[in-house]
């Protein structure tokens, strides 16, 4: 009984929102105005909302790849190898995840303002690689921890080199984890207001139009795109537990 | 155990192999440079310039926005008497530690649940605890301006168990809705560290307790919570502070009279090019966050934090 109050309260919003994507809304999608398909026929209907996604999935898939490679490397370094500085840079890495959004974001509009860097896409790609990072070292770490070292030291009795060893042992193993890592950071990047806010000048990502048009009126269309963005991320989420599972018994 | 341990456990498969130490001198650093040089350059750098920002004053004569570095230190006396500042500082404080609370009474339970009384729909319930964050959190937020406002569900409900008359309840917008907009928004971050910690309590152990004649209340007060408190401090951490730096809950759920100080940097360097005030706000907020984090974290005694 209780569970089913706190999953209320998680997925109530979800829920309105969706329902609301299907509002014959007019003007203001604040009050239901009765049942329509037209918003879900026709996405990109009100203006700016295409033109922000696009905008996001964009720097999303950028800051993801880069952010994704980067942490990865760090990751590998942290968990495999002994060196002088590795607290240090568990600190540094853990500094950003404790640190406001607001104090990063102003931070870096400090820095593009004090240097005269034009905001725009770019600035909003490099700050979202750069609270990125720290998400996929963590989430990397943790599967490298996991891994048996035996295994790639049994691959090396039977001849393998180091490096082999790694392309052929470690690399698919971890697999998961960076698909994990990238996921996460994709999602961080696609859902970031408040960091985005502050270094996007006049570039619109869909947050930030969400946000902006809070006053004058959202259009039914934004709450269809996050509906079908909620799906997608929901089948992809399933697959991979699927799939998990399948592996773990095959 | 720490934090992003936690949350790690939470999203990967926890274990601990030790893993061999290699040698290789360089190795380490030449994997660890692009990423760390990036943090370097964006993140530690910009922190400078900000502190370097709230030193400047304005340019004689100059347009707005137009800044000179004159390292007028003064610039945080004259922000932190100003009640226009001081109060929505404050106010953060208050709000944040209101919404972790709430978020902590919420996602504690749910925590339990999951790890103790879902049995095989563990994993369907854990996707359903990180389901909202699939969908967009400006979006979410605004739900909850339909939810709470005077036509909606949670006023009828009130309504209908007589808890309200025909007056309005005003239940948006106003620090209330703040709140439950903030304890909302961040529970998933408090109900995973939680999960991660009470999953590997194990179940013997409260058994024990029942065989030395605990009551269930009395094993959990004993046993079971005790063993969570590392989920708990992760949880609370990741809660209010991202709770506290917020401003989209009091910009979209609030009024003028809800303002926090992240409200008050928005406003001041994106709207009236404030930079110095601002940069000095933002400052003294990442100065209070680490002041209370330290203390709090002292006070629980949970070392190894990092």
């Amino acid at each position: 009984m209780y569970a089913v109050i706190a999953f209320a309260y998680l997925l109530l919003p979800v829920a309105y929102t969706f329902v609301f994507s299907f509002n014959d809304a007019g003007k203001s999608n604040l009050v239901w105005r009765g049942f329509t398909l037209d918003n879900w026929l026709n996405p990109c209907g009100a203006p700016e909302v295409c033109g922000s996604l696009v905008n996001s999935i964009a720097i999303g898939f950028i800051a993801t790849a880069i952010a994704t490679a980067l942490g990865t490397l760090i990751a590998l370094a942290l968990v495999r190898y002994r060196f002088k500085g590795r607290a240090s840079t568990n600190l540094l890495i853990f500094l950003p995840m404790a640190t406001p959004e607001v104090v990063l974001g102003s931070s870096m509009l400090a820095l593009f303002l004090n240097l005269f860097v034009p905001l725009g896409f770019w600035t909003i790609v490099i700050a979202h690689i750069m609270f990125c990072i720290s998400f996929v070292v963590v989430t990397v770490k943790a599967r490298l921890a996991s891994l048996d070292p035996r295994l790639e030291q049994a691959a090396m009795d039977l001849y393998a080199s180091e490096r082999e060893a790694f392309r052929r042992i470690t690399l698919p193993l971890l697999a998961p984890g960076i698909a994990a890592a990238a996921l996460l950071a994709f999602s961080l990047s696609f859902d970031d207001f408040i960091i985005t806010n502050f270094n996007s000048g006049q570039v619109n990502t869909f947050p930030k139009f969400i946000y902006v048009s809070a006053n004058r009126g959202i259009p039914p269309q934004a709450n269809v795109i996050a509906s079908a963005m909620f799906f997608v991320s929901l089948a992809i989420v399933v697959i991979a537990q699927l799939a998990g599972r399948a592996r773990r018994k095959g | 155990m720490s934090i992003a341990a936690a949350l790690g456990d939470t999203l990967g498969e926890s274990g601990h192999t030790p893993q061999p130490a290699r040698r290789g001198r360089f190795v380490p650093y030449l994997l660890m440079l692009p990423g760390l040089l990036w943090l370097g350059v964006f993140f530690l750098i910009p922190l400078v310039f900000l502190f370097l920002t709230s030193m400047q004053t304005a340019v004689p004569g100059g347009e707005i926005g137009e800044y000179e570095q004159t390292f007028h230190i003064a610039n945080y006396i004259e922000v932190l008497t100003d009640p226009s500042y001081y109060v929505p500082l404050f106010r953060s404080f208050v709000y944040a530690a209101l919404a972790t609370l709430l978020a902590l009474a919420i996602g504690y339970p749910l925590a339990y649940f999951i790890a103790f009384k879902s049995g095989r729909w563990r994993n369907f319930f854990l996707v359903m605890v990180i389901a909202p964050f699939f969908v967009s959190f400006i979006l979410r937020t605004i739900a909850w301006r339909q939810i709470l406002a005077d036509e909606g569900p949670v006023v009828a409900i009130f309504k209908s168990v007589g808890l309200l008359g025909g007056e309005t309840a005003g239940l948006y917008p106003s620090a209330t809705a703040v709140v439950i907009g903030l304890a909302y928004n961040f529970l998933p971050f408090m109900t995973l560290p939680i999960y991660a910690s009470l999953e590997r309590v194990d179940p013997k152990l409260v058994e024990a307790a029942g065989d030395l004649y605990a009551s269930g209340f009395t094993g959990f007060r004993k046993v079971t919570f005790p063993l969570s408190m590392p989920g708990v401090v992760a949880g609370t951490l990741l809660t209010f502070i991202p709770a506290a730096g917020d401003y989209v809950n009091a910009a979209l759920l609030g009024n003028s009279k809800t303002s926090m100080i992240g409200n008050r940097i928005d406003y001041a360097f994106l709207t009236t090019n404030d930079y110095p005030t601002a940069a000095v706000l933002s400052f003294v907020l990442m100065a209070c966050i680490l002041a209370v984090v330290l203390v709090y974290v002292r006070r629980v005694g949970t070392e190894d934090l990092l």
